[in-house]
């Protein structure tokens, strides 16, 4: 009965997640697409769940859906939502091209997954229950993995250093847009 | 509590920066640009996390943390380069933004 249940939200996390992530390429309002993306994003935590990685989950919800979708929004709503007509004019060269690559590296993965699946990926041993838990995360973190820790934490703070200066509107560069 | 095997797992994944992939390459508008490249980097995630269950080894899931931060990077950085293009009124198309200069 577990396993059935197991299957069922798998199912209903998978099409979710591959429905929204079609919303967000097809959709032509961007606000659309971010909210797509959102859906996208909470079953995909659902899938992370299922694969008993609990922290990763709850930061993908935390962080993800929450801190970073709230920023595109708001660019979003500042830019304005304009309309864009991605499929007007018939086909050109350049979507077809586009269509074919990607659905030469789905198909590539896929093949390579096919090869695999026969042999050892089909067998999945149960784990302990503090696979996954944030305590163990944060064991991890902070012994095995600790530069890589370090390593993230100068990576979002140079980001942030770069969002400010891109964001940034001096006189200086204020003038130097009027007299271009 | 056994549910499908990786290999469904690594599907999605497959699906997700197939799908990534195609966003990134037919859509104009630097917005979609950037959110299908989340969908790309979120397809790693899942292939990271899944395979972490597999081998139950840590390591995937703590990289499927920092390729986190790293996107929350790019999207800083990125959507700060939305907002400077905005300002100067130039048109939000990276077809014809390919020289990005002054």
């Amino acid at each position: 009965m577990g396993n059935f249940l197991v299957w069922v939200v798998w199912i209903l996390a998978a099409f979710a997640c591959l429905a929204s992530a079609v919303g967000v390429v097809t959709m032509r309002n961007p606000f659309l697409s971010a909210l797509a993306l959102i859906g996208n994003l909470g079953s995909l935590a659902v899938l992370y769940l299922l694969v008993s990685a609990e922290f990763v989950a709850a930061a993908q919800v935390l962080v993800y859906a929450g801190a970073v979708m709230v920023m595109f929004l708001f660019v979003i709503a500042y830019i304005g939502p304009r309309q864009e007509a991605p499929w007007a004019g018939g086909p050109s060269w350049q979507t077809v091209a586009a269509i074919t690559a990607a659905g030469a590296i789905f198909l590539e993965i896929i093949v390579v997954i096919g090869l695999k699946a026969g042999g050892d990926l089909s067998h999945t041993q149960p784990v302990n229950a503090t696979f996954g838990s944030p305590g163990w995360i944060g064991r991890l973190f902070l012994t095995n993995h600790l530069l890589a820790f370090e390593v993230t934490s100068i990576v979002l703070l140079i980001a942030a250093v770069g969002g400010v200066i891109l964001g940034s509107h001096t006189k200086r560069s204020q003038a130097a847009d009027a007299g271009s | 509590m056994q549910g499908p095997d990786i290999a469904w797992y690594l599907g999605v994944a497959a699906f997700l920066f197939g799908i990534g992939a195609l966003g990134v390459l037919i859509r104009r508008n630097p917005l979609i640009v950037l959110l299908s490249l989340e969908l790309m980097l979120n397809g790693a995630n899942l292939a990271l996390i899944a395979f972490a269950r597999h081998a139950q080894n840590g390591a995937g899931q703590i990289f499927a943390l920092a390729v986190m931060a790293v996107a929350a990077s790019e999207v800083c950085v990125g959507l700060g380069l939305v907002v400077a293009i905005h300002r100067r009124n130039l048109t939000l198309d990276v077809d014809r933004l390919s020289e990005l200069r002054g």
